[in-house]
């Protein structure tokens, strides 16, 4: 099953990883990381198909993605 | 080894080759345009690179890149010039990087003109740009002299880790003298130590940067600097005394062309049993501040000429701390005192002092000697 | 598990001082990501400039130089020429090459030097607090233009890649954006090219990214990937201008 690991404190909850999501499944944080910002959160984990989209449209390098077998890419980055 | 006869700025692009530095960049401006011309023919002969650049600003620049990659660099340029890379050389006098830079002075201020003057003497020791920083400066008297401060420039450049300046007037870069270099594939390339950028293959990345945000680590670099130019002050000025071995009531103070014009003066007078010291820093930067006290100390009374209006005077001033009358005569322009004319300076100075007190003339005054003789007949 | 998308070797871990949501991050990744995937990250000499980017000498993982305010590609000219192994490119935002630097920028480009310049348009001073750059869209509120870039007084914005693209001597020319993840996709991919022509030894090659400064814009990022769809994308338009040409490779829409 793909997933991401956001790396909370390189994450300054900028939300682009949310917009860039075509699953639409990230969503942020109540909590705040030790920065101050609240933090790009997957909210329903067994859609995500590890396109890497969330990743590439993140500025901080926060989202490293994982896949096993089968995934999705829109684009060859 | 022979002599050749060549142009001051040509023999400094020379010079500059056979220390070892194969890569100039520059922009043209009169009267050291001569340099270069002459390198961008020569450098394709010796494997070297000359690039010309949009601007002094430029290449001020381009030299931070050319030395930062640890490579030995030049660049000249005259008086407007200079000014615009005050910039560049701030930077690469914080990153430490070692650089050498000409100044073939122009009269100014503004566009001045192109006649020799030495009125860049305060920017280039005192003021050069922006921070707390300072160049080593280096003033020839003759072509040969700038030949051989070239190549003493690159090695303290790279000693020191710090740009060095030889400051000519006009007259040194355009006049043709007789000159000795040394020998052609005797410089050596520049060590690239463990601070240039050469890629970082099987090492850390390293950063040339003078950002400091930090006020302690900012106060640090600049004492850092400072106890570097505490040892350069310690160890490298360089000055000549001219005459100042027999007794002599009034000292000359003078520096690059004008000094060699004193001397003229200096064995007229002497010729007439008048005996005039000389004073010359070499380095005008660091400036020898306690030769130059004791050579006052021998004098009566100080005489300072110069090719401006009293630059250097503040550092005779310096020397002096108040000890001795000091008389002080500048030109600008491209004006430049004969030696006739400077001995008159040197009488009236010498007629300021009280009789009772002069030095006795040894000798009658001799009779007018060839030299002397030649150049009335001029 | 296998992990398919991952932080590059050609960036240092240290988080960025940017702020949430400013794209610098984003360019500061593909070029890093380009240099280590064409294996040019161990002879790569980079050069920060005067902005917001002047810490970029923290975040690239290669030999960095900090140059002065405008002055990269006259740095990027003496190191080049003095070791043509070196790879080298400058980062700089739009005040830094299009106003203080433009003289540099244009015969670096005009010389046709051998590197690689990422020219960063986010429309504003972004570093001194959101001055008026000389790229600021018209009508556009800064703090230097309180009543909006008045044209009729300080004249319309530069596009730098056309004034580039003019010059006979430069061979690829190209503006990118990162406002979606498809043109950070394109983006990337124009930059290694740009990369890779330089280490062919080919040409002057000239990347300008449209970024965002939502800080000084006054937006959320959210608002400001769409304020560059909306306003600046129309003005400066995307797409390679110029390329060496004898490249036959068609610029691939990220894969598509
Ligand atoms: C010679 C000089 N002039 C002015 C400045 C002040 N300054 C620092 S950054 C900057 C503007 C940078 O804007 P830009 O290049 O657009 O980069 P951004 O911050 O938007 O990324 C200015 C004017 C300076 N550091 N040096
Ligand atoms: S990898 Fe794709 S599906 Fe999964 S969270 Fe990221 S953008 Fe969404
Ligand atoms: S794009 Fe990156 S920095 Fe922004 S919210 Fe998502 S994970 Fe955080
Ligand atoms: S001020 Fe603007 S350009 Fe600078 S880091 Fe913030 S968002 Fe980015």
């Amino acid at each position: 099953m793909p997933t991401i690991d956001v790396n909370i404190e390189r994450c300054k909850g900028c939300e682009r990883c949310i917009d860039a999501c075509p699953q639409e499944i990230l969503g942020m944080s109540q909590k705040l990381n030790n920065k101050g910002y609240k933090f790009a959160v997957m909210v329903d984990e067994p859609r995500c198909i590890g396109c890497s989209q969330c990743a590439i449209a993140c500025p901080d390098v926060a989202i490293e993605v994982y896949v096993e077998g089968a995934h999705y890419q829109f684009f060859q980055y | 080894m022979t002599k050749v006869l060549m142009k001051g700025n040509e023999a400094i692009g020379e010079a500059a080759i056979r220390a070892g530095c194969l890569h100039f960049f520059g922009y043209p401006i009169t009267p050291q345009s001569e340099v270069p011309e002459y390198l961008a023919k020569r450098m394709p002969e010796v494997g070297g690179t000359f690039v010309q650049a949009e601007s002094e600003v430029a290449a001020s620049n381009m030299i931070y890149g050319s030395a930062g990659v640890g490579i030995k660099v030049l660049t000249t340029s005259s008086s407007p010039g200079i000014s615009l890379m005050a910039e560049g050389l701030s930077y690469i006098a914080a990153c430490e990087l070692p650089v050498v830079l000409v100044n073939i002075m122009r009269s100014g201020p503004g566009l001045g003109g192109i006649l020799p003057a030495q009125g860049d003497y305060l920017q280039a020791t005192k003021g050069t740009g922006h921070g707390d920083f300072q160049l080593i400066v280096l003033a020839p008297s003759s072509v040969q002299e700038a030949v051989d401060l070239v190549v003493l420039a690159f090695e303290l450049a790279e000693k020191y880790l710090n740009p060095v300046m030889v400051i000519g007037d006009g007259m040194i870069g355009q006049m043709m003298e007789p000159v000795e270099f040394p020998p052609e594939g005797q410089g050596k390339p520049l060590d690239p130590g463990d601070w240039a950028l050469t890629g970082c293959k099987g090492r850390k990345k390293r950063i040339i940067n003078s950002l400091y945000l930090d006020p302690i680590e900012c106060n640090d670099i600049n004492l850092k600097l400072k106890a570097k130019y505490d040892l350069i002050a310690k160890k490298e000025k360089r000055w000549e005394t001219y005459n100042c071995d027999k007794p002599y009531d009034l000292l000359i103070c003078s520096f690059g062309m004008m000094s060699r014009i004193c001397k003229t003066a200096i064995d007229d007078l002497a010729e007439q049993g008048i005996q005039v010291g000389l004073f010359r820093p070499i380095t005008v930067n660091p400036f020898p501040y306690e030769a130059c006290r004791k050579a006052m100390d021998k004098a009566k009374r100080v005489l300072v000429l110069e090719m401006n209006m009293g630059q250097m005077l503040e550092d005779i001033k310096l020397a002096g701390e108040g000890s001795k009358e000091i008389d002080f005569f500048g030109t600008a322009g491209g004006v430049v005192l004969s030696p006739d004319e400077s001995l008159l300076k040197m009488r009236k100075s010498l007629r300021k002092i009280p009789k009772a007190t002069k030095a006795k003339p040894k000798k009658k005054p001799a009779k007018k000697t060839k030299a002397a003789k030649k150049r009335k007949s001029r | 598990m296998k992990k398919i998308f991952a932080s590059t070797k050609g960036l240092t871990d240290r988080p960025t001082h940017y702020c949430p949501g400013c794209t610098h991050g984003v360019i500061h990744r593909m070029v890093g990501e380009s240099i280590e995937e064409l294996g040019l990250r161990e002879r790569t000499v980079g050069i920060a400039p005067v902005g917001c980017a002047v810490l970029a000498y923290e975040y690239f993982n290669c030999d960095m130089f900090e140059a002065s305010h405008g002055r990269a590609p006259a740095v990027a000219t003496g190191a080049k020429r003095s070791r043509p192994d070196l790879i080298l490119f400058t980062y700089q935002g739009d005040g830094d090459l299009a106003s203080i630097g433009m003289g540099e920028i244009i015969h670096a480009a005009n010389r046709g030097e051998k590197i690689t310049v990422i020219f960063v348009n986010n429309a504003v001073y972004g570093m001194t607090g959101g001055q008026m750059a000389p790229t600021t869209m018209p009508g556009q509120y800064t703090t230097t233009s309180p009543f909006g870039r008045d044209t009729a007084e300080v004249g319309y914005p530069v596009r730098m890649t056309e004034v580039i693209t003019q010059l006979t001597t430069p061979a690829f020319v190209a503006r990118v954006s990162t406002h979606t993840t498809r043109e950070i996709v394109r983006a990337k991919a124009v930059i290694k090219e740009a990369f890779r022509y330089q280490a062919e030894g080919r040409c002057f090659t000239f990347v300008e990214v449209l970024s965002t400064c939502p800080t000084n814009w006054g937006l959320s990022p959210r608002e400001a990937v769409k304020w560059v769809e909306k306003e600046m994308v129309p003005y400066y338009p995307l797409g390679i201008t110029k390329r060496p040409e004898d490249f036959t490779e068609e610029w691939k829409d990220g894969g598509h």
